[in-house]
């Protein structure tokens, strides 16, 4: 075999193997665990913190507004849906403060008439007409409408 | 000739209850055909498989959920990017259709179709589904999406090139680009609260229980109930993406 | 409002029907654009070449090693629209170190490779060694080490080793027609494979990439050849220019049938998506496509070069159709590009409307970057072409 394509065999080794080494240095420990991705990356996103705490981290402290709640038509609830993510204010609850939406278009996003609300999943009422003076918490405690 | 076509008849009862034995016994080997879960074939796991069911039926519209999973999910909160979203379709008497999203219904709906012209209306809440032959797992070229052993399919923020190709192909418009991770996001079905014994934030805070998620594996679980009972059915069938996303009272005009 | 989501804004206020809420910024641009219209060019110019050399189209001869060493030009820029484009090009080496073997775009990246290190350069590095040898030989100072290392240092040029160069040059040539094939076919099959997306999802794909390859590598050289030799202040030979031009006229014929044959089928068999899709040709992609695709790059060559098979003017004459001719065939295949990338993401895969598309002017997707990745292969080639002048090169039988 000429010089040149011996010299160009080797060249040809060399790129392959320093392929092949970089491939074993740059693939991440975990990858291949599982399957075709990188196995601490479930846990990585396992690990992120939460922001809604839930019904029973309210109850611990505000007990007896969860229990009107649970009693009336508000019952299904989750107090965060209205009032926020209370993953601050469970650590701070003196300085860190959740919303207390009022206003008559934050009631209307469930309960103004729209035809596409199943009539029997939601009371309706048309809120430009329904005292338009007033807020709607008024007259309705959201905690037991 | 009375006697001849009873003779008939029987014969052909004959043949007919062997064919229907025999078929009966050649297929009662296979797993038993169910039209919808038959694009998601259930996985042989240990542990949960899970899907998600919304009924329609009971969506009022509110756009909690999709305001919960920006929180929950730090996404970024301008009207372009969206884990979780509400569309609202309308048919009118004329028969054409209208189909909306502001801000992915966060802010809510406002009827924009006067009633009088309204033959039908409707809310689909939006989602990944967690599809079982994703294709956007398919394209991935580095592997930084992938389905989990529980059938949910994640990013890999860490190790997602940015080349989009997912986007691209998922069908159902569930991805997005993110403005400062520079890589695909999408939903995780709240992996982070499911491995902490918690529901998906959506549907913790659905003010009508309309969407639950679940173990599709365990023939008790609500969900696997649901999809029995109900009449359900799954986005864009014909594209084979094994959808784990079920929809109860589903129009065919929902793309 | 951040001024970063302000395009976005307007985007979203001239949105069409219903889209996703996610679809309202296209997640592939002019960049995406170009990647199809390089590996193009790389693509067609290396199967001109090969005319020459494996069918053995011996009027061809003056323009092969021109073909080669543009492709090389190409082939050395067609991944850097590609880099740029993603969110993280700092993981971009990932494609290489764990391919997901299902995805289309994880293979581009060993087809590329492949045909880069094995298929281009080997069949340059065997075509030049002879003259390499000898002008390590002749120069001195920086290009006679450069000359050397490229040369990998051997002195030989006996006619034995050099015939055995030829064969093996011969070999790869014939192993890089289908690897050609393979490349440009595979950029096809990266868009062609989508499923969510009607406007990209079709078997035709991959061959209607091919051919509009070819049409686009081969006006590529025909234009550089005129170019060229007028630079160089040389006669034009006029056989090799009407061969050329014969090629790129029968190749264009082929091309154009099948991307009727396309959406002829799509219209006839009218599917889901029919309806966005007319919505689409007929509104956002009227002038793309009506006007610079079908129009200026297709009907207006395919009858200039129609009439020169018949007719043939003086050579002043041809030269100049030639020459407007290549620039139109170019123009059209960019269009053909955009109209499949850029088209395919305007409207929504709900199918009920569209979202619109501004070219920025600046920004690393903007006209500018995209300008400059299309002129720096021309650079690289003006400096090989400084490097490995063809018209110094010993005449050799192929």
């Amino acid at each position: 075999m000429p010089l040149h394509l011996k010299r160009l065999l080797l060249t040809g080794v060399v790129i392959v193997s320093l392929f092949l080494l970089l491939k074993h240095a740059l693939t991440p420990d975990s990858f291949g665990q599982y399957g075709h991705y990188r196995g601490n990356s479930m846990g990585e996103i396992a690990a992120l913190p939460i922001h809604f705490t839930g019904n029973k981290s309210c109850e611990s402290c505000h007990d007896t507004i969860v229990t009107m709640k649970n009693e009336g038509y508000h019952s299904d609830l989750a107090c965060e849906g209205c009032h926020g993510a209370g993953y601050l204010h469970i650590k701070n609850p003196k300085t860190e403060k959740l919303i207390k939406p009022n206003s008559r278009e934050f009631c209307g996003k469930c309960h103004s008439i729209n035809p596409a609300r199943p009539e029997k999943a939601i009371t309706q009422q048309n809120i430009k007409d329904h005292h338009p003076e007033d807020k709607c918490v008024k007259c309705h405690n959201p905690h037991q409408p | 000739m009375t006697e001849k076509k009873t003779s008939l008849s029987r014969r052909n009862f004959l043949r007919n209850a062997g064919v229907t034995a025999g078929t009966l016994v050649a297929t009662s080997t296979l797993p038993s055909f169910n039209a919808v879960l038959f694009a998601a074939v259930k996985r042989n796991t240990k542990g949960p498989w899970y899907g998600i069911a919304i009924d329609i039926e009971k969506c009022i519209g509110c756009g909690t959920c999709a305001k919960t999973c920006k929180i929950e999910n730090n996404v970024p909160q301008e009207p372009f990017f969206f884990r979780s979203w509400v569309e609202q379709y309308t048919i009118r008497k004329d028969g054409s259709l209208k189909v909306e999203s502001p801000n992915g219904g966060i802010d809510g709906f406002t009827q924009s179709v006067p009633a009088d012209q309204i033959e039908k209306t409707f809310f689909v809440p939006k989602m990944c589904n967690h599809c079982a032959k994703s294709p956007c797992v398919q394209v991935c070229p580095v592997g930084a999406t992938y389905e989990t052993e529980e059938g949910i399919v994640l990013v890999d923020e860490k190790y997602c090139i940015g080349c989009k190709y997912c986007i691209q192909a998922c069908p159902y418009g569930c991805r997005y680009f993110h403005p400062d991770k520079h890589v695909a996001d999408k939903c995780t079905l709240c992996f982070h609260r499911i491995k902490k014994g918690l529901n998906p934030a959506c549907m913790d805070n659905c003010p009508t229980k309309a969407r639950i998620s679940g173990d599709l594996n365990d023939p008790e679980s609500a969900i696997s109930k649901f999809i029995r009972t109900k009449n359900v059915y799954v986005l864009k069938p014909h594209l084979n993406t094994g959808s784990k996303l079920y929809y109860n009272a589903l129009n065919q005009e929902v793309r | 409002m951040n001024p970063e989501f302000e395009h976005l804004y307007q985007a979203l206020s001239k949105v069409d029907g219903f889209i996703y809420p996610n679809e309202i910024e296209l997640s592939w641009s002019i960049l995406i654009v170009l990647y199809p219209f390089i590996t193009g060019l790389v693509a067609g110019a290396f199967i001109l070449a090969s005319l020459e050399r494996v069918f053995n189209v011996k009027s061809l001869r003056p323009t092969y090693v021109i073909a080669l060493l543009t492709s090389f030009a190409f082939l050395l820029v067609a991944t850097m629209p590609l880099i740029f484009h993603l969110g993280q090009p700092l993981r971009a080496w990932e494609i290489m170190m764990t391919p997901h073997l299902t995805s289309a775009m994880a293979i581009f990246g060993f087809v590329y490779l492949w045909y880069l290190m094995i298929v281009l350069l080997l069949e340059i590095w065997f075509d030049y060694r002879y003259d390499l040898v000898l002008w390590a030989r002749e120069s001195t100072g920086v290009k006679k080490w450069l000359y050397k290392a490229l040369a990998l240092g051997s002195d030989d040029i006996s006619p034995k080793s050099v015939k055995l160069d030829q064969k093996l040059g011969y070999i790869v040539t014939v192993i890089g027609i289908p690897s050609a094939f393979l490349l440009h076919g595979y950029v096809g099959f990266i868009f062609g494979s989508i499923k969510a997306n009607p406007w990209w999802s079709t078997v035709m794909m991959p061959i209607i990439f091919l051919f509009s390859a070819m049409v686009s590598g081969i006006a590529l050289v025909m234009l550089l050849f005129i170019i060229i030799n007028k630079v160089r202040k040389q006669k034009i030979d006029m056989l090799c220019l009407d061969t050329i031009a014969k090629y790129l006229f029968y190749i264009i014929i082929i091309d154009f049938t099948m991307e009727s044959l396309d959406q002829i089928h799509r219209f006839y068999e009218a599917e889901e998506s029919f309806e966005i899709i007319q919505l689409l040709i007929s509104g956002h992609l009227n002038f793309t496509l009506l006007v610079m695709q079908v129009g200026i790059g297709m009907f207006l060559p395919l009858t200039t070069l129609g009439i020169l098979q018949f007719y043939k003017p003086a050579e002043k004459v041809r030269q100049l159709l030639y020459f407007i001719t290549g620039v139109l065939v170019l123009i059209g295949i960019f269009f053909m590009r955009w109209n499949v990338v850029i088209g395919g993401q305007l409207f929504s895969k709900s199918f009920l409307g569209f979202t619109s598309f501004k070219l920025s002017l600046i920004g690393p997707e903007g006209f500018l970057m995209a300008s400059i990745w299309l002129i720096v292969p021309f650079f690289i080639l003006a400096f090989l072409l400084w490097l490995f002048p063809p018209w110094k090169k010993t005449e050799m039988e192929h």
